[in-house]
This record gives C-alpha cells, structure tokens and sequence, in this order.
C-alpha cells in the first residue's frame, strides 16, 4: 500500500496505520497540535465517499450528473481529481461543500472527520464550511465581491466562525494576507479585488480560505485563469500551507500537468463516474485506462516540436444520454463489442490502483 | 470629491440658465397674454388702453430683452408677483414645496424600503407561491391608474367608512394627528403605483447577483444567510436600483400632480397646473425652474451614491 485510503483497507480494516505512514508524513505533526483528530484519523479517513450520486434538476427531471463515485482522503495528503470540462469534479467539489445547485438529490455516503455529511443538519453543514472545509475557486476576480475591500472578507470568516472582534478579525486578515505571500498586506487589505492582480486575488482567496485552518481545502482549478509563472507559484504556496498545517487537499483541475506536482493520489473522472484511480506516480507511469493514457498523451512535450498537439478524438458524451455501456467507447481507442453492453466494474490493475475498463480485466 | 462637486453644480447652474430662457420663451409663445385675458374681463377697454397697458407692463418688448429684465430682477432674488394670487411667488411656492415634500417623500421612503424589501424577498423565493403574490402585487400596481385607485379609496375610506377626510390640507390646529390623517390616502396612492415597478427592478438585479460567483463563495465561506445577503447581495443589488430611484427622487417636486390635485392637496404639481392654465407667466417660470434644480440635484446626490455603492466607481479622481 503506498499511503492511499480504499474502499478494500478502510472497509476490512486493514493497512490503517500503514496509510497513515508514507506520504509527507505530514498527519503526525497536525495530530500532536490536535489530538481528538488523532481518534478520528484512526477510525476513518478525514474525507470518504462511497457509491456517491448526484442528480439534478427538479423530481420529475433529474439529471444524473455523478454516479457511483468512491474516494477517501487521509489527513495531510492530496487527491487530484482530473477530468475534461463538464466530467463532474467541479459538481463533485460542491457536494462535498454543500453547494450543489438547487434542486438536487444527492445519495450514497458522504462522511467527513467521523460525521455524516448527507443527514447533517444544515446549520451545522454552514457552520463545517468555511471553518473546516474550505474552497478556493477557479476565477478569483469573480469569486470576490467586487464592493468589498479584500481585508473585510477575509476578516468575516474570522468574524463568523471565530467570533473575533472587528479589531482581532482585522488584525487577523493582514497576517493571513502576508502569511498568502502578499507583499505591504496592511495596505493591500484595504484594496478591492479590480486594484490586484490576478495572482494577488488568488492569493486573497487562498488566505481567506486557510483563515480558519480548515481540515480540508478544496481548489477547484486554482491556477487556471493564471499565468505559467504565477501558476507556479499558487501551486507552491498552496503545498508550503499544506505541509504547515496538515490540512488535506482535493485538488480539482483538466490540466494532468498541475495536478501531477501536487498530488498524491489520482481520480480520473468522465461523464461523472470514475474511471480510474491510483497513488499519482502509478497512474500517470502506468496507466491503465485508454482514457488515462489519453489525457497522457495530449500532455504538449517541451522538447519536442509539434506541429499538430495530439488530442482525443470526438468530445465528452452528455450527462443525459449516457451510452449503455462504458461512457468512453465511442470515443476509446481499444474498444471491443462488449464495451458497448456492459457497464465496467472498477478492478484492481497494480497496488493501491483501479480502473473500470473490460479490457484490463480481461 | 470636492473638485467634481464643483464641476458638477457649475454644470447644474448652466443648465439651468439655459433652461430658463427656453421655459421663458415657451410660455411668451403661449397663446394669450395676460392682458389679453384683462380685456376679456372688461369689454370696454379701448385699444389706445391696450397699448398704454401692454408697454407699462412690457409685454409689447422682445422676448430677449424680457427675459433680460427678468434674469437681472431673478438673480438679485426677485422672482415677481403671481398675476392670479397678486402676491410674490415666492411666498406662493415655498409652502407648497413644503407641502409636496411631505407628501412625495413619506410616499418616496415607503415605496423605496417596500420595493428593495419586496423585490429581496421575490428573488429569495423565486418561483414558488411568494414570488407570484409579490408580481401579482407589483402588476398590479404599475397597471392599476392613480386616479382611479385614489377615488376608490376615496369612496371606500372617506365616503363609506368615514374614516379619513377626503383631501384638503389639514388645519394647523389639528397638529400630527390630523396632518397623517389627511396624508394616508393619498401617499398610499402614490407607494402602490410607484412601487411595483422598482420591486420588479429590484427582483431582477437581486436574482442576477445571487447568482454571482462571490455569492457562492460567501455561502462556500459559511456565512449564514442574513450576512450573505446584506454584507454581499444587497449591496451589489442596490447599484442597478439606484438608477431608478434617482430618477423617483428628481420627480419629488413635480411627479405628483395628479394625486395632488385628486385630494386637494396645496402641493407644487397642483401650482404648476393652475399656473400653466391661468397663463401666469412667473409663478410657471419659478415652479418649473425648481423642478428642473430638484431633477440636477438628484442626479448628483446619485452619482455620490453610486461611490459610495460600488468603489470601482471614482469621482473625479484617480485611485490609490
């Protein structure tokens, strides 16, 4: 077992401890400060889906837009979540907020630190968000209020969740702007999110996220709309928080590139199920899905000069008319008869990693 | 700040120069002059009588040098006598400011709360039976005339019920108590009309800031609802609502003539009218002056709002 959490380990209960080894290590630094966590880190992991579905839209319209989906996620330790536009992980992120769109249905198990987050009441699920588990967005200069100096929204978490005074809450928001890495923080405080750039203001999403030293940080594309260099950069700062505080990470991005340098494990996703999931180093050396080894292969290589950048032919099917059997085959380079008929079962390939393709279980 | 007020009343001033030869020149271009109705009044009068009357009160000169006459007397704050009351305007048209600021503005401060409040709760509850009372309630409001509304409450509450008086302007002997009781019917007029198109307005900028993305990471940042709502949709919403409502508050003077002269009440709407029909040239002239400054005055207090709404907006001068 190379530190991932699975349905087999946590479910039979067995490798516990070995999950908690490997990795950073970094679990057992946190667990000193916080040593309730430790209990919970031993029974389960921090984060755990199971058979999780989503459905929107009204009773009598619902759309099933993830199915069956399983993850679990320790203390410390990063999931990539990867997936072309419209696969699920950004619906994925919001269930496990709380904020999948309304109307929905969402069913199977969602658990995070011991408690279930699907019957949980919903003062209680506001009062986890924000203060355990928080999110940082793809766009941070739509996702901050435009009339609002950037110090005060940071300010609010501390405000809502820490019930600090004005005074403390603001004190509170320069340190954390400074511990975002933003240069005279007293000053840029006072700023609004149009005066920064775009690097600041993720680094004022990423300050306001971290305000309240969450379990768990959701990025949802956090580099997307940035440049190469200040992508490196966000991607750094976030990792540096992490080995701090200890704090898990769901890491959701298109781009296998990024999410190969933060993270641990890897979730390849389409039309909102799983198709493939493994310790990072595994998946992206061994793939065993053809849809693994597709996204691989359209990674643009530096060193070699490319007329045409290779691609996946076709585009991803629709939510609503999913094919009867694998939701890649009309798409799949390797595809046989039975891909068309059957619905593949997730099967284990190497240690610690899976997918749901007939031909590797073949 | 300081230097774009400036800019902006000198702007007002000009304006309001220019506009006051232009009213000038359209009421000299009325048909009938005042003397023209003396004449009517006394059949006898001879033309020599005519001609010795028009040059004595100047009405035989060209409108330029009338005008002339009238700008220099004005801005030394001599604004003339009304023809019909024999008195100076001024002293005609500051109670009746007065009294038109009680009445459009209790009407202005209800039907601006009600419509934000209204229009907040309709995009809260969009779709479901709330919504639907809240847009029946505002239709209903922009559809249904003034003039009618007002009579029928006259009938219900005056007539049948005996509840309030039917209009005229309280007695000062009757105090608060009488001057709310002569106040109720028509400023309800007013707020139901002037309220269901703002609450509209109001719905649908709230729906698309609730649909923002910062909205989503306030709910993401666990604030509750009451704090999303007034620390980060209210204010967003508000920026697109203060178009409107500027453009109510230039109407405080003038908006309500109709109501005004339904329930008899000594308001500037009601002036205007009786100036306009009894071709009293001054009392016109000054009445819709003031209009035309309340108008200015009210896009100015909007631009200094809309700062003070939304940052990205600066007056004048560059920020940090």
């Amino acid at each position: 077992m190379s530190g991932t959490w699975h349905a087999n380990s946590w479910l039979s209960g067995a490798g516990r401890v070995a999950s908690l080894r490997g990795g950073r290590g970094t679990a057992s630094c946190t667990d000193d400060q916080r040593p309730l966590r430790v209990a919970t880190a031993l029974t389960e992991p921090l984060l755990l889906g199971r058979a999780l579905t989503v459905e929107l839209g009204p009773a009598h319209d619902r759309t099933s837009v993830i199915t069956g989906l399983d993850f679990s996620l320790a203390a410390g330790r990063t999931l990539g979540v990867v997936g072309e536009s419209g696969c699920g992980k950004s619906m994925t992120a919001l269930a496990i907020m709380g904020l999948a769109p309304s109307p929905h249905r969402i069913g199977g198990v969602l658990r995070f630190a011991g408690q279930d987050l699907l019957t949980m009441p919903q003062d209680r699920r506001r009062q986890l968000r924000g203060a355990d588990m928080a999110m940082i967005f793809q766009e941070p200069m739509t996702a901050l209020n435009p009339v609002v100096p950037v110090g005060v929204q940071i300010a609010e978490m501390l405000i809502v969740h820490d019930n600090a005074s004005e005074t403390a809450a603001w004190r509170g928001a320069v340190a954390l702007l400074d511990r975002g890495g933003i240069a005279d923080p007293a000053r840029r405080a006072r700023a609004y999110p149009d005066e920064l750039s775009g690097g600041m203001r993720q680094r004022v999403m990423i300050a306001m996220a971290i305000a309240c030293k969450p379990r768990l940080l959701i990025a949802d594309e956090p580099t997307t709309a940035l440049d190469v260099s200040v992508q490196a950069q966000i991607l750094d700062l976030l990792l540096e928080l992490q080995r701090d505080t200890g704090m898990a990470m769901v890491f959701i991005s298109h781009n296998l590139g990024v999410v190969s340098a933060v993270a641990d494990d890897i979730m390849v996703m389409y039309a909102g199920r799983a198709l493939e999931t493994g310790p990072a180093q595994r998946v992206l050396t061994a793939p065993a899905h053809p849809y693994t080894a597709g996204l691989i292969a359209t990674l643009p290589d530096i060193g070699r000069r490319q007329k045409i950048l290779p691609v996946i032919e076709g585009s991803p099917v629709n939510p609503r008319n999913r094919p009867p059997g694998c939701a890649f085959a009309p798409r799949c380079p390797r595809v046989i008869a039975e891909c068309r008929t059957g619905l593949p079962a997730m099967v284990m390939v190497s240690p610690g990693q899976e997918a749901a393709c007939i031909r590797c279980a073949a | 700040m300081g230097r774009f007020l400036l800019g902006r009343i000198t702007g007002a001033g000009i304006v309001l120069l220019l506009k006051s030869f232009v009213i000038f020149a359209l009421i000299g271009l009325m048909p009938g002059d005042p003397l023209d109705l003396m004449m009517n009044a006394n059949p006898e009068t001879t033309p020599e009588q005519m001609a010795h009357l028009r040059a004595m009160y100047g009405v035989d000169l060209p409108i330029t040098q009338r005008y002339w006459t009238w700008l220099v007397a004005a801005l030394q704050g001599d604004f003339g006598y009304s023809r019909i009351q024999h008195r100076p305007v001024l002293d005609i048209i500051i109670p009746a400011l007065g009294n038109t600021l009680i009445l459009t503005g209790a009407a202005f401060v209800l039907s601006t709360t009600l419509a934000v409040t209204l229009g907040t709760i309709a995009a809260l509850k969009r779709g479901t039976w709330i919504d639907r009372i809240i847009n029946l309630f505002a239709f209903a409001g922009i559809s249904v005339p003034s003039f009618w509304l007002g009579l029928l409450m006259i009938y219900l509450f005056a007539v049948r019920l005996g509840w309030l008086p039917a209009g005229g302007m309280p007695r000062p002997e009757q105090g608060f108590g009488g001057m709310l009781a002569h106040l109720v019917m028509p400023v309800m007029t007013l707020v139901i009309v002037e309220t269901g198109g703002l609450a509209r307005y109001a719905r649908a900028a709230m729906i698309e800031v609730l649909s923002q993305d910062y909205i989503r990471t306030a709910r993401a940042k666990g604030l509750t609802d009451r704090r999303m709502l007034v620390r980060h949709a209210l204010r967003n919403a508000l920026i697109p609502v203060l178009t409107l409502v500027a453009l109510q508050l230039g109407g405080l003077f003038s908006g309500a003539a109709l109501t005004e002269a339904m329930f008899a009440w000594r308001g500037m709407g009601r002036l205007i009218l009786e100036a306009i029909l009894g071709n009293d040239y001054n009392l016109a002239l000054v009445c819709l002056m003031f209009v035309t400054a309340t108008i200015l005055i009210a896009n100015i207090c909007a631009d200094i709002a809309y700062t003070w709404l939304d940052p990205r907006i600066s007056l004048g001068k560059r920020r940090r």
